[in-house]
């Protein structure tokens, strides 16, 4: 509802004139500022998926001090008017420019055709150009580990899931999560609500108490607000956190969280735009390449949960563990990954199908 | 179902349908005085966040409370001198309003983002609230009881005191109540005024009670549901009560509905029950009547200037 009303705030930092003026001529063009743009679906004050995209622009603003000049447009509504947005930031002279959600994409690639000289990266989606680059973060490898956490805490056997839409994201990530506690618990159970929104932040919180209703008794989300901690912390049952660390929203039930960092890529990437030697290309990045971290366990994990987690960590950095190996089979019983294979990066991008346990 | 789970869901019910309660009280108040105000949204969120950031400074949800009556009537008050002393268009006004309310509150709030503070509790002592049943009675927080409370006491002001009917009367026909001799601008300053201290003290409820936190555009839409439930209600306190708890019903059993399992029904289709509930009552409404101007006040939404 409030989609219509959208808020556009453009921010330019400190002398927003600076950033036009790399335009005029060459010489200028050797001393200023490389200009760095970000398109964010929500709001930097969201503390989940947009403030972690918004933490690794900060994070090149200290990396990179005076060379470079950050600006972002947030609250973008995903689809075609986001396309003023990104040209709005192309025109403004910034040199490579960051479409943070998966809604952006086609609008990324058609402005992308007539920039061809600045670099784009579009985050989570699959198509690309000879200067539309894609990244993505390997959520599920961290699903897997609270998974992990999870079979070992829950007494009921039952996690409650919050869920925004049935995407493949959202549902490998559902799936992972539900496999790795299957692995300890063999009866476990993932009751999932989908919330049809990203972000609600009372409707989260009314979807977790329903869920600790029917017995769950670990509570995680795809969403993007903190609600469903706090929801848990009051009901006096264990919650993970999503996007970032949100043990200060519910000190007692935060179990651990998936913490998103982009820092990594976005230096890089600025880096190698820098220096000229950036082209197009997909990375998908997972915990050993720093995409995706844990947070601290909470005290109230046990020892046993706490090695089982860690184990779980270090397989798949070491590769020897994959969340998605064989035998896999959907809810009506067909296999969908043999035993001894795994699921492949294609199969995973174009997930639709739930693995035994999860009630969606 | 046991009935632990039944209460508990009654906890949930009462808690979701309160805000959206109080902020259509407040607007229900303004469009009898023949005003609209379609700023609920932004003045919700200015509550919201003052409340938060007032209970997060002091430590007391109290203040908390206090802070976000004053910001909704601070922000109404940006409203009623345009639309009032200045007779802008109210339609423009209100959407306006509300659009100020996401930024200035956003403004505001980016200093409290990631914080939280003790969600604001019930307020009779534990033991009262012992048993599931007395808990169902006695186990809610201050804000739900003054909810009720002025559902009553608005009810009461309008059909049976003489300023209530006065406020009706500059609703119904602003030229002839100030022929009469009634100041019409000042008693819809007043009538705007109120509007604004209730939707600030629901946009609070979010910050201090349901989600004790500060995250943009906390209410998520809350203040459009409130301006439905005023036409739902066909302008009337009782009705609008049982709209509010039917809107909140609606709202929890869709969600428990999905945690129990039941998938034959589509999420997509649950999450729009709401709002077809809204357009289904409204057609009923529309088919009952002749006139079809469904009881609104006749003045509602027209300037008026005294000259």
């Amino acid at each position: 509802m409030t989609s219509i009303i959208t808020r556009r705030r453009f921010n330019f930092g400190a002398g927003a004139a600076a950033a036009t003026l790399p335009l005029i001529g060459g010489q200028a063009l050797a001393q200023a500022p490389l200009g760095v743009g970000f398109i964010y679906v929500g709001p930097v004050g969201d503390h989940g998926w947009t403030w972690t995209h918004d933490q690794g622009r900060k994070a090149l603003e200290k990396e990179f001090g005076d060379k470079i000049k950050t600006s972002f447009i947030e609250n973008v509504a995903e689809g075609p008017d986001a396309a003023r947005a990104i040209r709005q930031l192309a025109q403004a002279g910034n040199r490579i420019i960051f479409t943070t959600s998966f809604g952006f994409m086609n609008p990324t690639i058609q402005v992308a055709k007539q920039f061809p000289k600045i670099h784009f990266e579009h985050a989570t989606g699959y198509q690309r150009a000879e200067n539309v680059a894609t990244y993505n973060a390997r959520f599920y490898e961290g699903r897997a580990v609270i998974g992990t956490i999870a079979g070992h805490m829950s007494k009921t056997g039952q996690a409650g899931y919050i869920a925004s839409f049935p995407i493949p994201e959202v549902v490998m990530g559902i799936n992972a999560f539900t496999l790795a506690a299957r692995k300890v618990n063999p009866n476990f159970k993932t009751k999932v609500i989908w919330a049809s929104t990203w972000y609600d932040p009372a409707k989260e919180a009314d979807a977790a108490k329903a869920l600790i209703d029917q017995g769950a008794d670990m509570i995680t989300q795809h969403t993007d607000s903190a609600a469903a901690l706090q929801a848990a912390e009051q009901r006096g049952v264990f919650a993970f956190g999503q996007a970032s660390d949100m043990k200060a929203f519910a000190p007692k039930a935060h179990l651990s969280a998936i913490v998103d960092d982009w820092s990594g890529y976005y230096i890089k990437r600025v880096k190698e735009v820098m220096d000229g030697s950036w082209k197009s290309g997909d990375v998908w990045g997972g915990i050993k390449d720093g995409f995706v971290k844990l947070a601290p366990y909470n005290d109230a994990v046990t020892p046993a949960a706490r090695a089982a987690a860690d184990e779980v960590q270090k397989g798949i950095v070491a590769g020897t563990l994959h969340p998605f190996s064989g035998e896999l089979k959907d809810l009506k019983g067909e296999v969908r990954v043999k035993a001894g294979e795994k699921a492949s990066d294609e199969m995973l991008s174009k997930m639709d199908w739930y693995v035994d346990g999860v009630q969606a | 179902m046991t009935s632990a789970i039944l209460i508990s869901i009654l906890m949930t019910l009462v808690a979701a349908s309160t805000p959206i309660l109080l902020a259509a009280l407040g607007e229900l108040v303004v469009e009898k005085a023949g005003v609209l105000n379609l700023g609920v949204e932004g003045m919700m969120l200015t509550g919201a966040v003052a409340g938060f950031a007032v209970a997060y400074s002091s430590g007391s949800t109290t203040l908390g409370l206090i802070a976000a009556l004053a910001a909704g009537v601070a922000t109404a008050m940006i409203f009623a001198v345009l639309t009032l002393s200045l007779t802008a268009n109210q339609v423009a006004t209100g959407l306006a309003l509300t659009i100020f309310g996401i930024g200035a509150s956003s403004l505001i709030g980016a200093g409290f983002v990631g914080r939280t503070i003790t969600r604001l509790g019930p307020v009779f002592p534990e033991a009262l609230a012992g048993h599931p049943l007395l808990r169902a009675v006695f186990g809610h927080d201050i804000v739900v009881y003054l909810s009720l409370a002025l559902v009553l006491a608005v009810s009461l002001f309008l059909r049976k005191t003489r300023p209530g009917l006065v406020l009706r009367a500059v609703g119904e026909n602003d030229a002839s109540a100030h022929a009469i001799g009634y100041p019409v601008i000042a008693i819809r300053y007043g009538a705007i005024a109120f509007g604004g201290a209730l939707a600030g003290l629901g946009g609070a409820y979010f910050s201090l009670a349901l989600t004790p936190m500060w995250a943009d555009r906390l209410t998520a839409g809350r203040g459009w549901i409130a301006l439905a439930l005023v036409v739902f209600a066909a302008w009337r306190p009782g009705r609008l009560l049982l709209g509010a708890y039917l809107f909140g019903a609606v709202m929890t059993l869709e969600l428990q509905a999905k945690a129990a399992g039941i998938t034959w029904l589509a999420p997509e289709l649950l999450a729009m029950a709401p709002y077809l509930a809204t357009i289904a009552v409204l057609t009923m409404m529309s088919l009952g009547r002749k006139t079809g101007r469904l009881d609104a006040p006749a003045c509602l939404g027209k300037p008026f200037s005294a000259s």
